[in-house]
């Protein structure tokens, strides 16, 4: 690809119908999600636990001087084995003004869909609630479930927020 | 053009409260059988420095007001009127309204034009007294009349016109002002009274200068030494010019080396500063890993490091911290008001007052300590007649006092009343339903009064005794990390004492491990540490208690609180630390202590929520996190005591 090629693509990702996303492995399922919410990723490291928080609130690390509370998604929509090793992954996520990672099993790739390749999502069959859903993508021999991270994030589920709080800010 | 003016704004009204509050401070610290003259020029250069400023901004209701108020001041510093005790109260009071008058300018409201009316008739009438004198006072030296001003038009060039008649050097004003856009109306600024010294003194032309303070030269001045002293003032463009007057103390010299910066920068410079420690603490954790030949170097260098870093915390800290004096110097006005009210006669001591403290602590101490100050005033020290009567002198006594003890500061109001009743106390504890014991300690029943809705005064005054007030003392202290204790005894007085830690930002702390992880518990609210024996833990009904010189603590485990596995559960093979917190005593069991440290407080709900039992998170030197433990809410976890103690 040149780069007159390359500027054209990043003209493109304005473009109203084209996004990228960042897809995800959680066990055997493929996810993906909005890039631009994404603020680094990382590999997994050790947390201090915080009490009182359901099990896949793992607890919070330092993230250069900000605590940020990290969340194993596979704990909480029960998908795959919850193993920690050198190869685990959290990405960091900047959605609604405040920094949550996400443990995941791998990254694997960044896709660019346009809303036509995007079909609606079913009522049933994957581990989210379809509230957090944007909606399912057939890729090659796999499908991709991109996943609506910042409804996800800021959801009652997940209590990562105070109820007061996200209820201002609605 | 009026756009403009705003960004001045911000500046005039610091400056203007700033110099409020130091003519407050001089004319309450004036003598007036031998006024120094010193003072009364500092007075004077403060009602001074608002009128010019007002006089460009266009807010007339302060330039009417200080510009009476300066004739007398003038008359005063000149030794041509001897200012008398009614006086100033006319002085203060004018200081007061000048404050609101501020306030209204600030918050862009209307201006109450009646009271500034009424303001300047008392003044007026004040003068009137004096008028007679008015023609000495016109033909005397004026020395220091061109040193104010705000210092923002040096640029502006020389008006040589001093010499002229007063009808051109309106002109001469206002053409200028249009010039340089700083007033939309001018013409009408300078024919109104706005700067209506033209009319009472039109015989001074170097009220011009008075009046703006921005001319590079006097020409035309007939003293021709005042050319010097303006060098000197042009030199120092500061509000207190302290080249010219040497004399002048030293602090105000200090004070006038400074720069406004947003309290916004300092905070972020803290914040990062807080990282800069945390990551030199984490250097030096690998650096003690290194081995071979650049270790030593490196060790020297990482040495190096430590004292750099911990120096730079310590001034970035001081930055924000500010002497405790900024609070304390609005009390002798307070007791003196309260006291002439009251027909009591207080005295009031204040000391310690270049303690220094955090300043986002400072402005949440105001309401507090005056609370309690009018509450000494008020239900402490008593009437003239009853403290002869009960062999006291009549002037009663009430010292602020504040000093810095380890790691926290410890605030003080003392005073030689009549101490704190407890049979009043308790009776009215009854009347108002609240949780009280007729064997209560004296320390617990002089906390009552802390619980709202309690009130023992007598009669209700407009002072105080309307039971609002103590309740949001405690709050209000409790809310900055601190806490109040009373001391008292019947008939001869009490002190309240305040306890808070040095910064919000750094709490002194002492980290305790439970399982694999670190918690920080506050330094000021531990008591001791101990490893207790077997015979020393009692059960009551599945939860332990603690038997310690002849007291039974409740024991909170913190590992059950925190939900931590593999943590040491036996109280016996632990360590227990006893806390204080302001409502209860507990006693915290963890595995071990590790040691003492302060720490950087940083948010935990910034990204996450609020935490039963955390007060916040701080970053440890490896750059795992530790939860900092908030021990009020862990009290909290207590369960009521009352039922227990009766056991006992």
């Amino acid at each position: 690809m040149t780069n007159a090629q390359m500027s054209q693509d990043n003209q493109s990702y304005t473009d109203a119908d084209s996004r990228e996303f960042l897809s995800f492995v959680l066990g055997e399922e493929h996810y993906a999600l909005d890039i631009m919410s994404v603020k680094e990723i990382r590999g997994y490291e050790a947390v201090t636990k915080i009490a009182n928080a359901p099990p896949f609130i793992k607890g919070v690390i330092n993230l250069r001087g900000d605590i940020v509370p990290i969340v194993d998604l596979r704990l909480k929509f029960e998908v795959g084995e919850a193993t920690y090793n050198e190869f685990t992954i959290v990405i960091m996520l900047n959605v609604a003004q405040r920094i949550v990672g996400i443990v995941v099993d791998g990254v694997s790739d960044v896709i660019r869909l346009t809303d036509e390749q995007i079909r609606p999502p079913p009522e049933f069959g994957v581990a989210f609630d379809s509230r957090y859903l944007l909606g399912l993508v057939p890729i090659e021999d796999h499908m991709v479930i991109l996943v609506n991270i910042e409804s996800l994030i800021s959801s009652d589920e997940l209590g990562l927020v105070d109820k007061q709080i996200s209820a201002s800010q609605e | 053009m009026s756009i403009d003016m705003e960004q001045f704004h911000g500046v005039f009204f610091d400056e203007s409260q700033e110099h409020l509050d130091s003519m407050e401070q001089q004319l309450m610290e004036l003598d007036l059988n031998h006024p120094d003259p010193e003072q009364l020029n500092s007075i004077f250069r403060a009602a001074h420095s608002i009128k010019g400023g007002s006089g460009i901004f266009g807010f007339d209701a302060l330039t009417g007001l200080t510009h009476i108020m300066e004739n007398l001041l003038d008359k005063a510093r000149q030794g041509t009127t001897q200012l008398n005790e009614a006086m100033v109260n006319v002085l203060l009071e004018t200081v007061d309204l000048l404050k609101k008058t501020l306030d209204t300018y600030k918050n862009k409201e209307e201006v109450d034009q009646q009271s500034i009316d009424a303001g300047i008739q008392t003044l007026e009438l004040v003068l009137a007294d004096e008028s007679g004198l008015d023609a000495s006072a016109e033909t005397t030296d004026h020395d220091s009349d061109d040193i104010e001003g705000f210092g923002l038009f040096e640029s502006d060039p020389p008006v040589d016109t001093a010499d002229s008649s007063p009808e051109s050097i309106t002109d001469n004003v206002s053409g200028e002002v249009d010039d340089f856009g700083l007033v939309e109306q001018p013409k009408a600024a300078a024919d109104e009274d706005g700067f209506g010294f033209f009319e009472t003194m039109p015989m001074k032309p170097q009220d011009n200068n008075k009046a703006y303070g921005f001319h590079d030269k006097n020409v035309g001045n007939p003293n021709a030494k005042d050319k010097t002293s303006d060098a000197s003032a042009r030199a120092t463009p500061s509000k207190n010019n302290p080249s010219q007057k040497v004399s002048e103390q030293p602090k105000k010299v200090a004070e006038s080396a400074s720069i406004r910066v947003d309290t916004g920068k300092i905070d972020s410079l803290v914040n990062l500063v807080g990282e800069l420690v945390i990551t030199q603490s984490m250097l030096a954790m690998i650096g003690s890993e290194v081995t071979g030949e650049i270790e030593d170097k490196l060790q020297t260098a990482l040495a190096e490091l430590q004292r750099n870093t911990r120096e730079i915390q310590e001034s970035v800290m001081s930055m924000r911290m500010l002497p405790i004096s900024v609070t304390f110097n609005r009390f002798p006005r307070v007791v003196r008001d309260l006291s002439s009210k009251l027909g009591k006669k207080v005295d009031l001591q204040i000391e310690g007052g270049t303690t220094e403290i955090d300043k986002g602590m400072i402005e949440k101490l105001v309401d507090p300590l005056t609370h309690l100050v009018r509450n000494s005033i008020d239900h402490g020290i008593e009437t003239v007649e009853q403290r002869l009567a009960s062999g006291k002198s009549e002037t009663g006594t009430v010292i602020l006092r504040a000093e810095q003890r380890g790691g926290s500061i410890e605030i003080s109001i003392t005073d030689d009343g009549a101490g704190l009743n407890r049979e009043r106390i308790l009776s009215k504890a009854v009347e108002n339903g609240l949780e009280h014991d007729s064997n209560m300690p004296d320390s617990q029943v002089w906390d009552l009064i802390f619980e709202a809705g309690f009130s023992t005064a007598v009669e209700v005054t407009d002072v105080s005794g309307r039971g609002v007030g103590m309740d949001v003392v405690r709050r209000n202290i409790e809310a900055i990390g601190g806490r109040i204790e009373i001391e008292s005894s019947f008939g001869k007085g009490s002190v309240f004492r305040i306890h808070l830690p040095l910064t919000l930002a750094i709490v002194d702390g002492m980290c305790v491990s439970v399982g694999d992880q670190i918690f920080v518990v506050p330094l000021v609210n531990i008591v001791e540490s101990i490893q207790p024996s077997k015979d020393q833990i009692k059960v009551i009904s599945n939860d332990n208690l603690l038997w310690i010189r002849e007291q039974y603590w409740p024991l909170i485990p913190l590992h059950k609180t925190m939900e931590i596995e593999n943590a040491i559960s036996e109280p016996d093979k632990a360590i227990v630390v006893l806390i204080e917190s302001s409502k209860k005593r507990f006693a915290l069991l963890v595995d071990a202590l590790v040691g003492q440290q302060q720490v950087v407080i940083k948010s935990l709900e910034k990204h996450y929520k609020r935490v039963t039992g955390v007060a916040g998170a701080t970053i440890m030197g490896d750059g795992g996190v530790a939860m900092i433990l908030d021990v009020e809410s862990l009290a909290g976890l207590v369960k009521p005591p009352s039922t227990e103690s009766k056991k006992t």
